[in-house]
């Protein structure tokens, strides 16, 4: 079975971990690396993840996921070629990087890595403001695009499901979970997750779920300076 | 009943859909949705789209938000030539990775570019610390650089030697900041060719039409109370 790009947060920066493995294209498993010059060539938005195919490279994982069903053929449920049906995925594909994306990355950094590098927690006006707007947008997710169906697009799962899932299990890593709000959500999640194959689906977390044991004094004190910055945003 | 597109020009992804659709002769009937008047929070505008967003379209029953997907849809649903979302696979590829990082990245900046140096002081009447301004302008360069840097290279467009959906979404979005007195293009002479060819491709008049609007905000009346209560809350976080 074809292996598919799990995306990880893409908000001011990037972590050195990342879950993607891309068969057969260029992973980079070491920490800090994504900062490295020699990844800025790769990529220059220094973000994760990255596809080097050949001489051809291209970041940003909605064009890498795209680009791969496209390449390689993938079953046509991923990316239906119905007209309507192929713009719910374009549809949920651009809303989600607002929507889901940024919020939920901001909850694995507010609740847990913040604290954690910094050693300060956030003011908890904040963290209330961005936990209600994660879950006002998880609210609109399953009012607008999952209805009452099993998957985004009907009964097939999409790349719309695989997204969705892999934004929301951000703030796993900091032990918050976001699906415990709304049975109609649980039950897709797990529908999602059978689909793809519960033993791939945990692969491909893993590192996401260990992320607590992580040893952060092994980070560069400049990525480290940064973040202390962000810290001061939102104060 | 035919398309319809539910827009409001001083939306920078509802000039690009308008362009789109304009340049390539799509029929449609405009329905205008007044952002500065609330509107997109009416219930009668949540059926056609629950977000309370424009862009958004309407094809028989059929109703469609987010911009990429409307340009997306309109492309293949029209048969628009090849160059505006291309078949080749790689260039195809440069096209979605140009749409996917501009949603948080240009859109960002530019919106909070406009709003802060514009709409918040002489819309609203609200004052924005000069440093928050400042941050947003650097963030606005930083994004500039990248999309010089990363984007157009050495390229006529975007995403290549031909204009595509990109070039449109990037245009709008420049053209933000530029109605608030933004000097974009001055010391960006790659941007500024590149605007020049931009506006050759889609046309003049057209470029101007759709740009009418949002050139004209920096010469609008202060909100009344009732417009001020009603936008307030929805646009605090552009003050970040």
């Amino acid at each position: 079975m074809g292996r598919k790009a799990f995306c990880l947060w893409e908000t001011w920066f990037s972590l050195p971990w990342s879950p993607s493995t891309l068969r057969p294209l260029l992973f980079l498993p070491l920490p800090g690396h994504h900062h490295s010059k020699e990844y800025r060539e790769i990529n220059p938005l220094k973000k994760l993840p990255s596809l080097k195919d050949g001489k051809f490279i291209l970041s940003e994982s909605v064009a890498i996921l795209f680009y791969l069903c496209r390449k390689y053929s993938t079953p046509s449920h991923w990316y239906p070629p119905d007209l309507h049906t192929r713009a719910r995925v374009d549809e949920f594909m651009a809303w989600q990087h607002t929507a889901i994306q940024l919020p939920m990355s901001k909850i694995l950094w507010i609740k847990m890595l913040i604290p954690m590098i910094t050693g300060e927690e956030v003011p908890a006006e904040k963290t209330e403001q961005m936990l209600v707007e994660a879950k006002n947008n998880m609210q609109l997710f399953e009012e607008k695009f999952l209805q009452d169906k099993m998957f985004i697009t009907g009964d097939h799962i999409s790349l719309a499901d695989l997204v969705a899932l892999v934004e929301m299990m951000q703030p796993m890593g900091s032990k918050y979970n976001v699906f415990l709000n709304s049975s109609k959500i649980a039950e897709w999640r797990m529908r999602v997750e059978l689909a793809i194959g519960s033993g791939l689906f945990w692969e491909a977390h893993d590192r996401l779920m260990k992320l607590a044991e992580w040893d952060c004094s092994t980070l560069d004190p400049m990525v480290k300076e940064k973040i202390c910055e962000l810290l001061q945003k939102f104060k | 009943m035919g398309l319809e597109l539910y827009l409001d020009l001083l939306s920078q992804p509802c000039r690009a859909v308008y362009i789109f659709a304009k340049k390539n002769g799509i029929p449609f009937e405009l329905r205008p949705v007044e952002l500065l008047k609330g509107q997109h929070h009416s219930d009668a505008f949540a059926q056609v789209n629950p977000l309370k967003k424009v862009p958004a379209l309407k094809d028989g029953d059929f109703t469609l938000a987010e911009s990429v997907a409307i340009l997306l849809y309109l492309s293949r649903k029209y048969e628009v030539p090849d160059h505006w979302y291309p078949q080749d696979l790689q260039a195809r590829a440069r096209v979605d990775e140009y749409l996917a990082w501009q949603h948080t990245a240009l859109r960002s900046s530019c919106t909070r570019a406009m709003w802060q140096k514009m709409m918040f002081p002489v819309f609203l009447g609200e004052q924005v610390p000069p440093e928050t301004l400042a941050s947003t302008l650097a963030e606005l360069d930083r994004c500039l650089q990248l999309l010089e840097d990363k984007f157009l290279k050495d390229q006529d467009f975007v995403a290549g030697p031909h204009i595509s959906v990109a070039d449109l979404m990037a245009i709008t979005e420049l053209m933000h900041p530029v109605s608030a007195g933004c000097q974009v293009f001055k010391s960006r002479p790659k941007l500024a060719a590149w605007r020049q060819r931009v506006e050759a491709e889609v046309g003049k008049d057209l470029f101007q039409e759709a740009h009418a609007a949002v050139m004209k905000v920096k010469d609008l009346p202060p909100a009344d109370p009732a417009i001020k209560e009603k936008l307030k809350p929805s646009v605090q976080g552009l003050l970040q």
